[in-house]
């Protein structure tokens, strides 16, 4: 006691949040400096302040990079086809209402190849989490533009600059009713891990996205070679502001137009489950 | 600032701030750095050693494990789970 | 409330081919449809709005084909039995998801009813157009079974006989109906319940250390649902038997395989045909859903008139019956494949078949009526 102890790293090969990923998969496949090993971070961390069990937790995922981590989760975890995650899970938590059931895919996955599920699920209010990792590009297959790549952004098939205008995503979930509406970016841990566990106490779909470097796909066609590059993009740019006007939280990434992050939304509405039970009584099954 | 006077809170020693012990798997590291970047008390730094993929490990600079105050930014930051801190009672080892 | 005292008692109806698939789904233990609007289908998915919510069971009506049949696969990923059922556009849509479900290894259960295609053909029309799509839709290498009823009570059977056979190879099941099948009205017996096979697939109760999701012991390994304590994990990548992705060829050569065998293995049991008059038959007849009629008719005016024909109606169509279409062939001097397209099931039947094979094909949107296959048969008599 009291004596001075020389103090180092020490070098150990397991972590103690490793009963929540499927360890014997480490290290994962995705690029150094990208964020998704961040928002698995985060994801498992919400799912250990929950206080809903990890048996009771499922996670599902699509296709592209972020597709991939269902895989690295010790849950039970369905990695399916490109763009489907959401309908499986709608699938799955209607006939488990138990199941916390938590969506983490891609924006190409989600929102892209995906969008008809998404916007259907916001609107039937399904009592899902979404939690879309956006990295402005389709990393896995290349770097191809998609709906979330800023306006005049490069990738390999916009080499002329992107020319279309992307999503907002925030404003989408909201005007569509989702009854939580958040974004952070993987810079913002424990902001980001705190909404994922507001996501999954909250009733009904709650959707989140998370803004990750992709220093290796987006970023190297876009000046952000390297995760300290997005660091300093997301230290200079993001600015929280949880009552922002939802119309004006779009992204650019023009030099001096923030990005804007927050806990947007937060309110309650009836969920699909609520109103199937309406349905079930008018059936007869209940009383 | 006028006032030269900087006055110690009297009760000091009841102040604990926490002390962080750096545990490192180095086989999982990919060296994007944010764990050093992000430090705010710059305990950490890039290692000598390589590990099987060829990446330099962080390492506790020198002289800075001690400035360790637990707040976790490395352990939260790293997409590898390859750094966590646990953490101590300050008076056993400062 | 029971649910057992609201499925359709045993007893003799009179039904339309829809309704009958739907109730039979329900005594079948079908906890989970989900579909889109599409004509011819559509009596199935309404009578499913109604009936479901009444036994406690959920019906959702998705956005597409897609979210349907991803839908259904994500409910048999959570134990229950599930089912869709849709017709042309919509079975194209669904064809990426079925070979999910075959990968996956999820039980479930897919009604095709066919109309005249291609593309959006004519809605209210029959057709037949989808045998090769039904067998061969969904890229790479799975096999799945497709039932194809030619009666109200064959749809009932088959509806049955489709969730068990999904619940015990754990693979998708198509039940490949038409338009006349779907919407005629026909006599329906309905056996006491307690007389009625329902399988229910094998789940893993073992120790957690010890359980492989995709182990290759079986052809068919044990299933767990989600929550139940397992932590599974489940993909659409070529996995191990622990379910992770994998790169090996050996992982893929053994997945593969398996799925196919599964299926392969046990053809002998999965085949369902019957024979009219094929004892002394010159020229045989082969044939499936709403032809089969006709064609049964067509026989047995042939027969008046002194020919020596006989029929094999079909139905199971995949895994295709080879053996009664060999067997029949080394007696028979032709077989004639009826069916309501340019020819599609007279491929297998060729690739069996020991005798010259020919095709009747009626590929205009309607049954076709018993004279014309008739007339193919006296030509080929
Ligand atoms: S391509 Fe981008 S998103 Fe994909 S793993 Fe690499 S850095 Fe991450
Ligand atoms: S816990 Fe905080 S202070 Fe300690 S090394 Fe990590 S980031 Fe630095
Ligand atoms: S954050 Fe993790 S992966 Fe990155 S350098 Fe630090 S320990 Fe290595």
């Amino acid at each position: 006691m009291g004596q001075k102890v020389v103090l180092r790293e020490r070098i150990v090969d397991e972590s103690p949040r490793d009963d929540l990923i499927r360890r014997e998969r480490f290290p994962h496949i995705w690029c150094p400096g990208c964020g998704l090993g961040t928002v698995l971070k985060c994801y498992v961390e919400a799912i250990a302040a929950s206080n809903i069990p990890p048996d009771k937790h499922v996670i599902v995922s699509g296709i592209g990079c972020t597709g991939r981590i269902a895989g690295y989760v010790r849950l039970d975890s369905y990695h399916v086809t490109h763009g489907r995650p959401i309908a499986f899970a709608e699938g799955m938590k209607i006939v488990r209402p138990d199941l916390e059931v938590t969506v983490i895919s891609g924006d190409g996955d989600l929102v892209t190849i995906g969008g008809n599920h998404f916007i259907h699920a916001v609107r039937r209010n399904v009592d899902i989490n979404v939690f879309l990792v956006n990295n402005f590009i389709y990393g896995m297959t290349g770097n191809q533009m998609g709906s979330t790549t800023p306006l005049g952004a490069k990738s390999s098939t916009s080499p002329y600059g992107c020319p279309e205008p992307p999503f907002n995503l925030p404003l989408l979930a909201a005007a569509l009713g989702a009854p939580f509406v958040a974004r952070w970016t993987t810079l913002h841990v424990r902001q980001l891990a705190d909404a994922m566990k507001r996501a999954m106490n909250v009733k009904g779909f709650a959707f989140i996205e998370i803004i990750s470097p992709c220093p290796v796909g987006f970023g190297s066609y876009n000046d952000l070679r390297d995760g300290r590059d997005y660091i300093k993009l997301f230290l200079e740019n993001c600015i929280v502001d949880h009552s922002a006007d939802l119309n004006k939280v779009g992204i650019t990434l023009k030099p001096g137009e923030p990005i804007i992050l927050g806990n947007f939304i937060d309110r309650e509405a009836p969920t699909y489950h609520d109103l199937e039970l309406e349905v079930f009584k008018k059936a007869g099954w209940l009383k | 600032m006028s006032l030269k006077i900087v006055r110690e809170p009297i009760n000091k020693y009841m102040q604990k701030i926490p002390l962080g012990l750096i545990h490192i798997i180095p086989e999982r590291c990919k060296e994007c750095g944010y764990c050093i970047d992000l430090c705010p008390k710059d305990v950490l730094e890039v290692g000598d050693e390589r590990n099987i993929k060829g990446y330099r490990w962080p390492r506790v600079a020198d002289g800075k494990a001690a400035e360790c105050i637990a707040c976790r930014m490395c352990e939260w930051i790293c997409p590898e789970f390859a750094i966590f801190i646990v953490e101590a009672d300050r008076r056993e080892y400062v | 409330m029971s649910g057992e005292l609201k499925l359709l008692k045993p007893g003799t109806y009179f039904m339309m081919g829809n309704i009958a698939c739907v109730e039979a789904a329900l005594i079948a233990g079908c906890e989970f449809y989900a579909g889109y609007p599409i004509t011819p289908s559509n009596e199935i998915a309404e009578h499913m709005s109604r009936r479901m919510p009444q036994l406690g069971r959920h019906f959702i009506q998705m956005e597409d084909e897609i979210g349907s049949i991803v839908a259904v696969c994500g409910a048999s990923a959570a134990g229950v039995k599930a089912m869709t059922a849709t017709s042309g556009p919509g079975f194209s849509l669904m064809m990426e998801t079925i070979g999910l479900a075959a990968m996956l290894e999820l039980p479930c259960v897919i009604v095709d009813v066919q109309r005249a295609g291609p593309s959006t053909g004519i809605p209210t029309f029959v057709g037949q157009g989808d045998v090769m799509q039904a067998r061969w839709g969904s890229h790479g290498d799975y096999e799945l079974v497709v039932y194809a009823p030619s009666s109200v009570q064959e749809f009932f059977d088959l509806t049955i006989e489709a969730f068990n056979t999904s619940e015990w190879l754990r693979i998708p099941v198509i039940v490949l109906s038409d338009e006349v099948v779907g919407h005629m009205y026909g006599r329906l017996v309905v056996p006491e319940h307690d007389k009625i096979t329902i399988i229910n697939r094998k789940r893993y109760t073992g120790p957690k250390e010890a359980y492989l999701p995709y182990s290759h012991e079986s052809l068919v390994p044990a299933f767990v649902a989600a929550g139940d304590g397992y932590r599974i994990h489940m993909t659409g990548l070529t996995h191990d038997e622990r379910g992770y992705p994998s790169l090996e060829i050996e992982d893929s050569h053994r997945l593969v395989e398996r799925l196919v065998m599964k299926v392969r293995k046990n053809a002998r049991s999965l085949w369902k045909y019957e024979t009219f008059y094929i004892d002394d038959a010159d020229v045989i007849v082969v044939t499936f859903g709403i032809t089969a009629r006709s064609s049964e008719e067509a026989v047995r005016r042939a027969r008046s008139e002194g020919l020596k024909v006989g029929m094999i109606k079909l139905l199971t169509l995949w895994p295709f019956p080879e053996e009664p279409i060999r067997i029949a062939s080394q007696y028979a001097r032709r077989i004639l494949v009826a069916e309501i397209n340019m020819g599609q099931l007279i491929h297998p039947v060729r690739e069996v078949a020991e005798c010259p094979v020919a095709g009747i094909n009626y590929p205009i949107g309607y049954a076709p009526p018993p004279e014309y296959i008739l007339d193919g048969i006296r030509a080929a008599v």
